[in-house]
This record gives C-alpha cells, structure tokens and sequence, in this order.
C-alpha cells in the first residue's frame, strides 16, 4: 500500500550534460543512473551498496530534491519530489560524508541555530533541542568551538545532528563513514542503527559491504546506474550460489592475464585486488570444476604466494553482483 | 517562524563566517588605505576640502559596492566549495531566505570600508572631516549598504545557478563605480549613461552621501535608493525562485 511507503523510486534516470573546454566546448553526455526502480517502507534501514560512480548519490540527489530527475518518478512519505518539493524538504533530512557541508568558521552551536531557524524549529524548542541533539553525538562541552577545528569523526557527528534538528522522517545518508576511523565509524553505526530503532526511516548509500550488512534491512546493489540485485544480505549471497572462490597471491599479474583466467572454462569471474606490492587474485568457479591447474598454468612465470580455495562470502557475492552487471552496461 | 528573526540571524552569522576568512580580513584592511590613497591624491587638484571628503566617502562607496559584487560572488563560490549551499538550498524556507543574510553581509562587511577609508583619509591623510549633515550621514551609510546588500539579491541569482558566473559578473565592478558617481559627479559623464545610471541604486546611495557631505537634501536621493533596492529585492525573490528549479535541472548547486 502507497501509504506505507516512505521512499518509492519508479524508473528513475538522470543524464548529466557535459562541458568541456572553453572556446570550442564540447558537448556530451553522461548517463549517471538508467532507470531504477525501488521502493523502502517507513521505518526501514535500506541500504543502497555500489562501487564508486555507480550512481547512489545522484539516486539520492534525485530523492531528496537537489537533482531534478530527466525520467521516472519519485515519492517520499507519498509526496513527489518534483511538485511538492517544499513539503518533501520538511520531511527529510540529508546528511554527506566527508569534510564539507558545515560552515567551518562558525562554531557548532552557530552551525544548529542557524539551521534550526532554515528548518523552522520554534524559537522556544530550539534550545533543548539543540542540547539534546549535542548530547547525543557526544558534542556537549565543544559545542562553542569552531568547525574548522574539529576532527572527521566530529564534523560527521555534527553533521547528523544538523540532519535530525526538525525530527524528519527520512533521513539521507550518503556514503557517512568515508574518512572516518574505524572506531569512530562503529560509533556511527551504532548512532545509525539507534536512530532507525527510533521509527525514522534511513537511507544509506556505502561501497563498504560489511557496513551494508551490518546495518541494513534490505540492500540494493546499484552498478553502473542500474540495480544489479536487491534483497537482504542472506538473500544476496544466493548470487555467488554453486560456486567457488579460488584465491590467489599473486605478485605482477597484468591485465592480459587476467583476460586469459577469464576466459578458462569454469571460471565466471576474475578480478585482482592490489594493496601495496602484493596482488590478490580471486577466481570464481562453479562449484564443481577444479580450474586450479588451468590458472597456475597461465600464470606461470609470475611470483606466486598462498593459494586457496573456499566457499564464497557475502563480498563475493557482491563482487559477483557488480562484475556482471559491469559486463552487461559494456557489451 | 518568524522571517525577521530568521533574516537577522543568517545576517549575523553570514558576517561572522564571511569576516573570519584570513584573506577577507587582509583586504578589508588594505583596501581601503589603498582606495583613500588614491582618491585623495586623485583629487588633491582640486584641493577645495569638500572634494577631498567626497573623494574618500565615494572610495569607501567603491569599497561596499565590490564588497557586494565581487563578496557575494566569492561568498556564494566558496559555500559551493564548502558543500553548504546544497545544506542550504535542500532547507524548506524560500530560496531568497537563505540567499538575502549572504548578500547583506557582504554590504556589511563592505559598510567597515566606508568607515576605514574615512578614518584613513582623516587621519592619515588630513582629509578635513566637514560633514555638511553629519547625522544624515550616519543614517544614510548604513541605508546605503543594506541597498546595495539587497540589490547583491539580485546579482546572485546568477552565480547560485551559473557555476562561472564570477567571469561574467567581476567586469560589471569598474563600469557601475563610474556610472553610479562614487568618484567622479554623474554630470561629467556622457548623456547616454544617464538612464543607465538611474536603476542603479547606488547611484542615489553615492548621491545621498554627496549630499550629506556637501549639503543639501539628503532625502529624496536615499529615499529612490531603497526604493530600487526594493524592486530588486522582489526581483531578485522571483529570479531565485526559478533558478532553485533550474539548477537542479543543471545540476549547478554542487561542484561536480
Ligand atoms: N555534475 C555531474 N556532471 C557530470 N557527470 C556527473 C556529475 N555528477 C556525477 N557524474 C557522473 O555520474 C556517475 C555517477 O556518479 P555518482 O552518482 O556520484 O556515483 P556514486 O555516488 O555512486 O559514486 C559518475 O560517472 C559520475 O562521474
Ligand atoms: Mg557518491
């Protein structure tokens, strides 16, 4: 039922027009997101997982009326985005990851009055709002210092709080824990997850899978502008189903190898992951053949450290997810 | 909500955030010497006092004036850079809310140049303060700046929605000094610049002043000043609300 919605999506498109140069521009176009359909019920932590310029912030640009959409529809708490544009932006609130989206010389405090007063919060409820709200990201005692002095953590903290000063009932959250250290991201997680026990519904985009896992109800994986799966994290590793995953340190595979592994017979899927000197191959077969001997065979001349085969993971599946759809948007 | 306690507010803090900036101070300190220097030695010719006081308060007019062209350009630029003006164009108030407190802070940060340039071209420079009207004066400064704070209204309709609008705007800064009379008299400029140089408020904002320095009424000047500036601020309400559509068509409001 409509009414029980709190975010639907239906063939949603963007297509950004394009500039480049000065004096004899030229002209093109990109098409960011190609039709996505969707819809998360009030109350719902849903996540929105993809790999860098998959498409989720100018998804969420599109929801939360920054970005007019070029095709498709979308509603929050029943209201279009495009028509009743002032109403939506009552009802939400959007929150970035990152430095910026604060006014750096202004103090904390400066930062929540001011936007107390944009969201139309009551001057006599501002006060122990923006208390409460600085008590619960942990501000209170800083919040008379500027921005600009404040750590990631900080700002990102702040930053929430600023998205949640008119109580809205969405809450946009785009890619929150990008720079920030692993403990003050499971802070955040935690602030994520109490928020949506409150009843507010949360959309959150993130390229980390296990923050996806963690946190979220139901997870669409976007690549390249399209949803590529949807469903819970148990639901989505249905996708790596039937297969294996052969691991492989490697030190100086190059991209014509990886071609070559492609191409064996059994192997759905290849990719390298560098970090440093070291590579790390991972191989996806179906389940039943052994294509061990085949890929060592192709790499033979290349230094090599462990190998291993294992069941596939949730990241697997999602890189599976990812790889295919990748596949698809070239051909 | 209350729209004045709103508008005072962003004012206010719109300054802090503005005149905090190392680079704002810098030139809110040296320009203005610069600007005395210049004007007084320009006019030392004519060498009668009154002209000498004209030369420094038309400098510190110059002052408000790319204050508000060059401040709100720059001011607008910069909360693209800091990823706040989407913050503040996603808020539900009317776009003209969230603009106007930027733009009347740049005539505010600009109003300290009028003051610097006059406490320079007197002290420094031995500009003689005779004020004709001083109360007048005092009234009409800040009249002035709040004009022309509310006249950047307008202007920034352009650089919310055209991402390079500085490049287009930046050259309007010399040709409005003159038209508008802050340095030289309107009546020594050619004929045709004379319908030009009656929209713009700061024309009767360089005319209310003049009269308050040299004598007679200051009134009717300052009156027709506010008046457009409250034509642009309704102008400027209207063409905000539109570009609020269109730059989320053009996608202009972030920096990618
Ligand atoms: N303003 C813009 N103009 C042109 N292309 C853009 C613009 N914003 C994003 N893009 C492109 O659209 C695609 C999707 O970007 P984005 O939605 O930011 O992805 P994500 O948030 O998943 O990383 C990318 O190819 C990106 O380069
Ligand atoms: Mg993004």
């Amino acid at each position: 039922m409509a009414g029980e919605l709190a975010i639907e999506a239906v063939g949603l498109r963007r297509t950004y027009r394009t500039r480049t140069g000065w004096l004899r521009p030229r002209r093109g176009s990109v098409d960011a997101v190609r039709g996505v359909d969707f819809a998360v019920a009030r109350g719902e932590l849903f996540g929105l997982l993809g790999p860098n310029g998959a498409g989720k912030t100018t998804t969420i640009k599109m929801l939360n009326t920054l970005l007019t959409p070029t095709g498709g529809t979308a509603r929050v708490m029943g209201l279009d985005v495009v028509r009743d544009t002032r109403a939506v932006r009552r009802r939400i609130g959007y929150v970035f990851g990152g430095d910026r989206g604060l006014y750096e010389r202004l103090s904390a405090l400066d930062n929540l009055r001011y936007f107390a007063e944009l969201y139309g919060v009551p001057a006599r409820e501002q006060r122990a709002r923006i208390g409460a709200l600085l008590d619960a990201v942990d501000l209170t005692g800083r919040e008379h210092e500027r921005v600009e002095g404040y750590s990631r953590g900080m700002r990102q903290r702040l930053h929430i709080a600023r998205g949640l000063l008119h109580e809205p009932d969405v809450l946009f959250l785009d890619e929150p824990s990008i720079g920030v250290d692993p403990v003050a991201a499971r802070e955040l997680r935690a602030m994520i997850a109490e928020l949506s026990a409150s009843g507010t519904t949360v959309l959150l985009t993130t390229h980390y899978m296990a923050e996806a896992e963690e946190l979220c109800d139901r997870i669409a994986v976007i690549a390249a502008g399209r949803l590529a799966a949807l469903g819970t994290a148990d639901e989505l590793k249905h996708a790596a189903a039937g297969r294996r995953v052969l691991s492989v340190e490697a030190y100086g595979v190059t991209d014509a190898h990886l071609a070559h592994l492609d191409a064996l017979s059994g192997v759905r899927d290849a990719t390298v992951e560098v970090s440093g000197q070291q590579q790390t191959l991972r191989i996806q077969t179906d389940a039943h053949v052994d294509v061990q001997p085949a890929v060592l065979r192709e790499l033979a001349g290349v230094r090599l450290g462990r190998v291993e085969t294992r069941a596939p993971t949730l990241e697997d599946a999602y890189v599976a997810i990812v790889n295919s759809t990748r596949a698809e948007a070239a051909a | 909500m209350n729209p004045v306690r709103m508008l005072l507010l962003g004012t206010l803090l719109q300054v802090k955030q503005q005149s905090r900036s190392p680079l704002e101070i810098t030139i809110s300190l040296l320009v203005p010497l610069v600007q005395a220097t210049l004007a007084v030695y320009l006019f030392k010719a004519g060498t009668n006092p009154p002209a000498l006081l004209l030369a420094a308060v038309g400098a510190g007019m110059m002052g408000v004036w790319s204050s508000v062209l060059f401040g709100s350009g720059a001011a607008i630029q910069n909360q693209r850079f800091q990823g706040t003006l989407e913050i503040l164009m996603i808020t539900p108030m009317r776009p003209a809310f969230k603009i106007l407190p930027i733009t009347l802070a740049t005539g505010l940060v600009g109003l300290y140049s009028v003051v610097a340039t006059l406490l320079w071209g007197v002290l420094l420079l031995g500009v003689p303060p005779s004020f004709a009207a001083p109360l007048w004066f005092v009234v009409a400064a800040p009249v002035c700046v709040l004009a022309l704070g509310a006249f950047g209204l307008l202007l920034a309709s352009t650089f919310v929605l055209l991402r390079n609008a500085n490049a287009i705007v930046n050259p309007l800064g010399y040709p409005v000094w003159l038209l508008s009379g802050m340095l030289v008299p309107v009546t020594a400029l050619p004929g045709w610049t004379g319908p030009i140089a009656a929209v713009l408020p700061t024309t009767w904002g360089a005319r209310a002043l003049r009269a308050a320095v040299t004598g007679g009424p200051v009134w009717p000047a300052l009156a027709l000043c506010v008046g457009e500036a409250l034509i642009a601020l309704v102008l400027g309400a209207i063409a905000l609300h539109f570009v609020d559509r269109r730059a989320r068509v053009t996608a202009t409001l972030a920096l990618t």
